[in-house]
Formats: structure tokens, C-alpha cells, sequence
């Protein structure tokens, strides 16, 4: 039972759980019009304490679709924040008015500190810093289901900033609790998988390496990231590891005929353009899946799932 | 040799390294009780060379788990009568709360009031604790 549940991160909810996420999300998919009211008269507290175009819209765009309603805020100077008010009485305020909440903040660990305050809205972290991001994991879960028939028996290849992409370890996390999973790292020095991650990996279902080139062809899924400028201390650092990668036709050429290539985005230039009309580029289709599933987990956390 | 009196209750928390006496006897709040504390650095032992010493003359319950993470070899005995009735010695508690504070800069604890912080041992030998709300490690002795 996943109504009044908080999403956190993945780790919260029982593999069988997220299964029965993305089998809304694939009912959602096949009779969108059966949804469109589901959330009629529900409101959704959109709270964005750091820029987003994407995830906000997805959420939003998936809350409209439900037939719900949205308030909330994009940038924290327009809020209490910048009378200087706590995350935990924002959240005890904002409870009052609101049947879900959806928040992004830069310091991690802040959406499982505020969903300590909320007695009964479900809280839905969309990312908390460089440390989770549950709801791009459900995201790329649904991708791989539908374009690789099933999360299980994939050689995954993770690359380029591993070290503060959230994204990614929410991601592998997850895929590890799935059957015959093995990955394959691939990052500069710099920006290696974390010491917590690997900790959580059976030392047998992963390697490293910096080589993309020398890995592709074994890659059942190869999911690409962005380095991120607003990671780094040091803007030299920063433009030094940038273009580390760039996949493009020539590299896909070594890749297996059934790869796909995945990408939170958005995209800089680790993916050329070339690559897009490749049929094996499902980024932009990663992208429709992330509001499906948000549709899917909203309707669950607030127990509206049947067809009205 | 100063001669402190032979404890009749209370507790004895021996073999603490020379140096943390004061800082267990911070720990664990002993400013704040009002029963005889008696705090000794830096005694001679065959053992350690040097040792600290702390008696406790009191029947009130301590919260011991403290101090698994400050000195995990001391030897905590327990006196009745003016006997040692119960000896133990401590392992690192598995899930530290209110002692220890993350020293990840962009967790939220760090700029939020945020108060009872729990850790979760992840390894021993590392003395490494996860925080409940960013998962980064942290160990004991780094965060102070």
C-alpha cells in the first residue's frame, strides 16, 4: 500500500512496490483518458528551492493531466525562505493546504528532513543536492521495462560524473536490487563512483574503467550524464572534465545493434546531435516516460489509482 | 601518588586513554550530576603505560553508548557495597543519536537547526558512521 507514503529515495519502497508503479504508469500510457480525473480536486505543492525546468514540468504537467491542481514556487526568494523561515514550518504551512508535496533543494538530505514534519502529505524528493533524485529513477526504470522488456540481466554502463551524480546513484542502487545486473563504471579519476555507492555493490557485479571505447560493445544499456558545472568549485576543474566524453556515431558503431542509450538531460555535449536519429537513442523518450510515471506515483501516494 | 577513597557505589570507567578522561567526562554530562565525580589523568599502568580514570559515586542510570565511539577499550565496573559485582567492556554502538554531527558541507544539517542526528555504523575499523539524511560518512573523530 502506497498511499500517504513519502518517496525519499528509491530505497523506500519494495522493488515489488515500484513494479506496481510503472504497471499504473503502463495503464496510464495505454488509456490516458481514463486518468484525466483521477486527481480532481487534489492539490500538489510544487516547492523548487533550486532551478528546474524539467522535473517541475513533469510533475506539474503530471498533476494537470490527473485532472489536480498545483501551487507552490520556482525560486525561494519569492517565498518565506527569504524572511528566513525553517524548512519545517514552510512544510507544516504549506501541509494545511496542500494533499501532496513534490521538493527540490541543493543541500542533501533536506526532503528526509521535511518529510519528518508532514503528519500526512506525502513528501516526493525531486532531488535533494547530489545525493537522490528517487523520481528519475523511476523514470529510467520505466524506460528500461519498455524498451528492454524488463529490468532484469542488463550489463549497464553508467558514465561521466559519477562522483556527483545524483541520478546515477539512485539508479544503481536500485538496478542492484534487480536480478543479474552487472555495471560497468566509466568516469575520469576525478569523478569516480563514491566510496558509500560501491560499498552497497557485491564487488563481482561491477568493474571501473575511464575507456568508453574499450566497454561499449559489451553494454546492454548505456546510460550517459552530464557533467555539472554547478558541482564543481572550480570553474577550470570543471571545464577540464566537461567534454571528457562524447558519444557519437563512431563510438555507437562498436556498440551492440540492441544498446540503448539513456540520458537524465539535459544534455550538454557528452551526446552529439548525430547520435539522436539513432534508433537506439531513447533519451528523448526516457524524458515522456518521466511524466507517465510521475502521473503513476502521484495517483499511488494519494490512493486515486482507480479509473473514474 | 595521590589516593582518591574506595568507591562504595557506583561505577569506575577504566583503562581510558591518557588524554580522553575529560572528554568522556563531557560526554556523558558529569558536570551535571551532583554525586561525587572524581576525574584522574594520566595514572601510571603496566597495561597502557599511562592511563585515565574516572569514578562515578552514584545509583543513577549513564548512558554508556557514548562511550563505544570515544574510547571503545575502556572497562566500565559497576560496585555495590564497596564490591565489583559487574565488569564490561564496549563495542562501537551501532546507531550513534545526538552525539555526532555530519561533516558532509552540503548536507542540510549544516545549515538547517537540526537537532538528534542519528548515525549508522557502516565499518568498524574505519570507526565510520552514514547520516540518516545525506548517507555520507563521517567518522567520530573527523567531525570534531
Amino acid at each position: 500500500m502506497l498511499k500517504g507514503r513519502h518517496l525519499i529515495e528509491p530505497g523506500d519502497f519494495q522493488i515489488e512496490e515500484i513494479e506496481s508503479i510503472m504497471e499504473l504508469a503502463d495503464n496510464i500510457i495505454t488509456n490516458p483518458k481514463g486518468y484525466s480525473l483521477v486527481c480532481k480536486g487534489k492539490l500538489l505543492a510544487s516547492l523548487f528551492y533550486e532551478p528546474s525546468t524539467r522535473t517541475r514540468f513533469s510533475f506539474e504537467a503530471a498533476m494537470l493531466r490527473l485532472g489536480g491542481e498545483i501551487i507552490g514556487f520556482d525560486d525561494p526568494n519569492n517565498s518565506s525562505v527569504s524572511k528566513g523561515e525553517s524548512l519545517g514550518d514552510t512544510i507544516r504551512t504549506i501541509e494545511c493546504y496542500s494533499d501532496i508535496a513534490v521538493i527540490r533543494h541543493p543541500r542533501e538530505g533536506t526532503a528526509r528532513l521535511v518529510s519528518k514534519f508532514a503528519k500526512e502529505m506525502p513528501i516526493i524528493n525531486a532531488g535533494d543536492g547530489g545525493h537522490e533524485h528517487p523520481t528519475q529513477t523511476l523514470t529510467d526504470l520505466l524506460t528500461i521495462r519498455k524498451y528492454k522488456g524488463g529490468c532484469d540481466n542488463h550489463v549497464v554502463g553508467v558514465c561521466g560524473d559519477l562522483l556527483f551524480g545524483r541520478t546515477i546513484h539512485s539508479l544503481v542502487k536500485t538496478l542492484n536490487r534487480y536480478h543479474g545486473i552487472t555495471f560497468i563504471f566509466i568516469s575520469p579519476k576525478e569523478l569516480k563512483m563514491p566510496e558509500n555507492i560501491l560499498n552497497q555493490l557485491n564487488p563481482e557485479c561491477y568493474q571501473e574503467t575511464t575507456n568508453l571505447d574499450e566497454v561499449i560493445g559489451d553494454l546492454d544499456i548505456l546510460y550517459m550524464s552530464r557533467v555539472q558545472r554547478e558541482r564543481f568549485v572550480s570553474e577550470e576543474e570543471y571545464l577540464r572534465l566537461k567534454d571528457y566524453y562524447i558519444l557519437d556515431k563512431k563510438k555507437m558503431k562498436k556498440a551492440k545493434k540492441d544498446m540503448i542509450v539513456m540520458h537524465p538531460l539535459p544534455r550538454v555535449n557528452e551526446i552529439a546531435t548525430e547520435v539522436d536519429d539513432d534508433p537506439r537513442a531513447v533519451y528523448f523518450k526516457q524524458a515522456k516516460c518521466g511524466m507517465y510515471i510521475r502521473m503513476a506515483l502521484i495517483a499511488k501516494l494519494l490512493g486515486v489509482e482507480e479509473i473514474q | 601518588m595521590i589516593n582518591v577513597s574506595k568507591l562504595k557505589k557506583g561505577i569506575i570507567i577504566d583503562h581510558i586513554e591518557a588524554g580522553h578522561g575529560f572528554e568522556i567526562y563531557k560526554e556523558l554530562h558529569l558536570n551535571d550530576i551532583d554525586d561525587v565525580v572524581v576525574l584522574l589523568k594520566n595514572i601510571p599502568s603496566k597495561k597502557m603505560k599511562q592511563k585515565d580514570l574516572i569514578k562515578i559515586e552514584t545509583d543513577i542510570q549513564i548512558d554508556m553508548n557514548v562511550l563505544g565511539l570515544i574510547d571503545p577499550n575502556v572497562t566500565i565496573n559497576f560496585v555495590k557495597d564497596g564490591e565489583m559485582y559487574k565488569k564490561i567492556t564496549l563495542n562501537l554502538p551501532k546507531v550513534v543519536e545526538g552525539i555526532m554531527k555530519c561533516k558532509n558541507p552540503r548536507c542540510i544539517t549544516q545549515h538547517e537547526d537540526v537537532k538528534e542526528i542519528k548515525f549508522f555504523l557502516v565499518n568498524e575499523e574505519k570507526k565510520q558512521y552514514r547520516c540518516e539524511y545525506c548517507d555520507a560518512y563521517t567518522t567520530f573523530m573527523e567531525e570534531e
